[in-house]
């Protein structure tokens, strides 16, 4: 793994008065699969704003490549380029075909040929099963579909990192899978990527490194298999129990109906 | 420079003849609405019936007082009215009529819209908790309703009380007819008074309509 | 009737030609204040709002009034006609504001964000993703403001402009033709005013129906 594509020093965010993020530091390498976890609230979908400058922040820095990712910045729209970023409720655009979706900032934000964008978008959406739907419109498509499509809106922008925030929540179970399959597919790729997720299995077959939030820091950082098998701040076990605690109704439930 | 026209205003007794202009108009708005109001209530449940015709009668109704402009329903009662039934209406009687009518049909398309507003699954939960048909109307559906009907009556109130600024043009005294009137008297001395008394006249609608849809924007956000 | 039939022709035309050509330019002063109000533009936001307050409380027959009876007291002299555009723009302006506007603030702000991740600067944003969604859910309420406008054009008469009330008083005061003259009135407002009218009813049923989705 290459070096640091992405670092993050005494990251301070504040919403009215509360603070988010508490002096987080971060840094990602090239290459790197990173995933965010953390209970509700501990900010984890905030970091990822901060990434991609949808939120000012208080305090320190965030700088990809060398340069500052700042919400006034007036290269802010060179960096997004560099930046893809995938949303948990899709956010296609409804008045748009999927070719439009996927082509509308290549073409517009960076002047690139039409031929040769259109070109790409139809084979991105070939390698994520989606050939055929280039005329459709986002409401005809399900929610794992759309979910794709988002993905390869942001890939045909040639990012130097992707951020997935919570990309599988709103999808019905039986959608998810088609999703995270083209993320490893990606991290396959060598994608550098940081993602936010509650599915912990895919957390454990995709990351590179496990980062747990809790309270606006990090409280602990580790290779996946250390972090689900010995995680070693309480903190961690105690949210990695909640999810055993799921399983255990659910064998009683089980039981019950036998 | 003639003499600034303004001084117009305070010459006599014309300001306050003009707020009496402006209380005529008022005064047929607050008529009318007083009257529209629960008539539209009634022309709003009479919408809501499940029977054909009903449902045609009350559109054509609506359809008919909407589209056509208030003028030429004033027109049409004032002096169809006289010609068809032989009624002589006054013009300020004509003009309450109208505007009755008018608020009536736009009550009772508000009513609609707000009963319709309401999800299905409000009625339904509340029949699941065992509240019947009345009990269901009086403690979920129309306490969620009035919420939204206050400020769009409200609305109703300003845009009636802007729109009776029209029956001047069937002869009724009110504030631009008397602005006229102040005009002409004073034709030689204040030649500039009709940039003066216009304006006013302007103000004085603004600073009538905009405190009320104030309010019913207020009411609105605090109860979203 | 039949005399009189052309004579109410010339009207609706009258009618029709300042309806539309103010009706046009409402739209325009529509979208440029809703853009300002959107992207909250500064001093310019605020002038925006106190003239669509101040737009939307008063009477179009006493914007008249003043631009035709008043102004030419300080030397600008407008032709009827240029009254009756300025002042159906003045109102209608401010009517086409809030439509826009609305519909500019119904699209999510979300949507707004996925365009700049990808790197869109908030004109591009505005310009390829807002404006055109706002654009469709604000038709219904368009075309209702363009029946309100097209019906107030019936105060045009209070400023000596020959439209259709003109006419029709002219008919009932000097000839006593009231019934005749009533009627063909309430007809050319319906001629007028009834497939704008039931082309909106379309429009809206067909946007809510096959809305864009998500």
């Amino acid at each position: 793994m290459g070096q640091n594509i992405l670092e993050i020093v005494d990251l301070v965010k504040k919403y009215d008065g509360e603070t988010i993020l508490n002096g987080l530091n971060l840094q990602i390498r090239k290459g790197e699969v990173v995933v965010v976890l953390g209970p509700s609230g501990c900010g984890k979908s905030t970091l990822l704003r901060c990434m991609n400058a949808l939120e000012s922040i208080q305090g320190g820095q965030i700088l990809l490549e060398g340069m500052r990712v700042e919400k006034n910045a007036k290269n802010i729209t060179l960096i997004r380029q560099k930046i893809g970023m995938v949303f948990q409720s899709y956010e296609l655009f409804p008045h748009k075909t999927i070719l439009e979706n996927i082509t509308l900032a290549p073409l517009h934000v960076q002047k690139r040929s039409q031929s040769q964008v259109q070109e790409e978008a139809c084979t991105l959406l070939k390698r994520v099963g989606l050939s055929g739907k280039e005329n459709a419109y986002p409401r005809q498509l399900s929610g794992g579909q759309k979910q794709r499509v988002a993905i390869v809106r942001a890939l045909c922008m040639h990012p130097e990192i992707m951020l997935f925030d919570e990309v599988t929540a709103a999808l019905d179970p039986e959608m998810v899978r088609e999703v995270l399959d083209v993320i490893l597919e990606l991290a396959n790729e060598g994608m550098t990527m940081v993602i936010v997720t509650h599915e912990m299995q895919f957390a454990r077959a995709v990351a590179d490194r496990v980062v747990f939030l809790e309270g606006g820091r990090i409280v602990e950082e580790s290779d996946p298999e250390t972090f689900f098998t010995h995680p070693s701040s309480d903190r961690a076990k105690a949210f990695l129990q909640t999810f055993e605690f799921h399983k255990e109704r659910q064998n009683h439930a089980e039981k019950q109906s036998t | 420079m003639q003499d600034l026209g303004i001084s117009i205003l305070f010459r006599g007794s014309n300001f306050i003849r003009l707020l009496g202009g402006l209380w005529v108009t008022v005064r047929i708005s607050l008529l009318a609405a007083g009257l529209s109001v629960p008539l539209g209530i009634l022309f709003g449940l009479f919408l809501n019936i499940r029977n054909p015709v009903t449902k045609v009668i009350g559109r054509i109704y609506l359809d008919f007082i909407r589209i056509m402009p208030q003028l030429v329903l004033l027109f049409i009662v004032f002096f169809g009215a006289t010609r068809a039934f032989g009624w002589n209406l006054s013009n300020e009687l004509s003009a309450v009529l109208v505007f009755t009518l008018w608020g009536t049909a736009e009550m009772g398309d508000l009513v609609r819209g707000a009963l319709i507003s309401i999800p299905k699954q409000q009625y339904e939960s509340a029949q699941a908790l065992g509240f019947d048909t009345l009990q269901t109307y009086r403690f979920i559906i129309i306490p969620q309703t009035l919420r939204r009907l206050i400020p769009l009556t409200i609305n109703l109130v300003t845009r009636m009380i802007k729109t009776t600024s029209l029956v001047v043009l069937i002869g009724i005294v009110e504030m631009m007819k008397v602005g006229q009137q102040i005009i002409d008297a004073n034709r030689f001395e204040y030649p500039t008074a009709a940039l003066w008394i216009y304006g006013v006249i302007f103000l004085l609608y603004f600073f009538t309509c905009w405190p009320i849809s104030r309010f019913a924007k207020w009411l609105e956000r605090k109860w979203n | 009737m039949r005399t009189y039939a052309p004579m109410y022709v010339e009207a609706a035309l009258l009618t029709l030609r300042i309806g539309t050509t103010g009706i046009l330019l409402s739209v325009a002063v529509g979208i440029i204040c809703s853009g300002v109000l959107y992207n909250r533009v500064p001093v310019l936001k605020g002038i925006v709002s106190a003239y669509v307050e101040l737009s939307r409380n008063t009477p179009l027959l006493v914007q008249l009034f003043f631009l035709y009876f008043g102004l030419p007291k300080i030397g600008i002299r407008l032709s009827g006609q240029m009254c009756g555009v300025i002042g159906l723009t003045f109102l209608g302006g401010s009517y086409m504001t809030e439509a826009f506007r609305s519909s500019l603030e119904a699209v999510e702000k979300i949507q707004y964000e996925s365009a700049m991740s990808l790197g869109m600067n908030s004109v591009q944003v505005f310009r390829y993703v807002i404006f055109p969604q706002a654009l469709a859910t604000a038709v219904p309420s368009v075309i209702a403001n363009v029946v309100f406008l097209l019906k107030e054009t019936s105060v045009f008469s209070g400023i000596a402009l020959a439209d259709l009330m003109y006419v029709a008083k002219d008919l009932i005061g000097l000839y006593y033709q009231t019934g005749e003259a009533l009627l063909m009135l309430v007809i050319a407002y319906l001629v007028i005013l009834l497939p704008v009218s039931l082309l909106g009813s379309v429009l809206e049923r067909r946007l809510r129906y096959a809305g864009f989705g998500n």
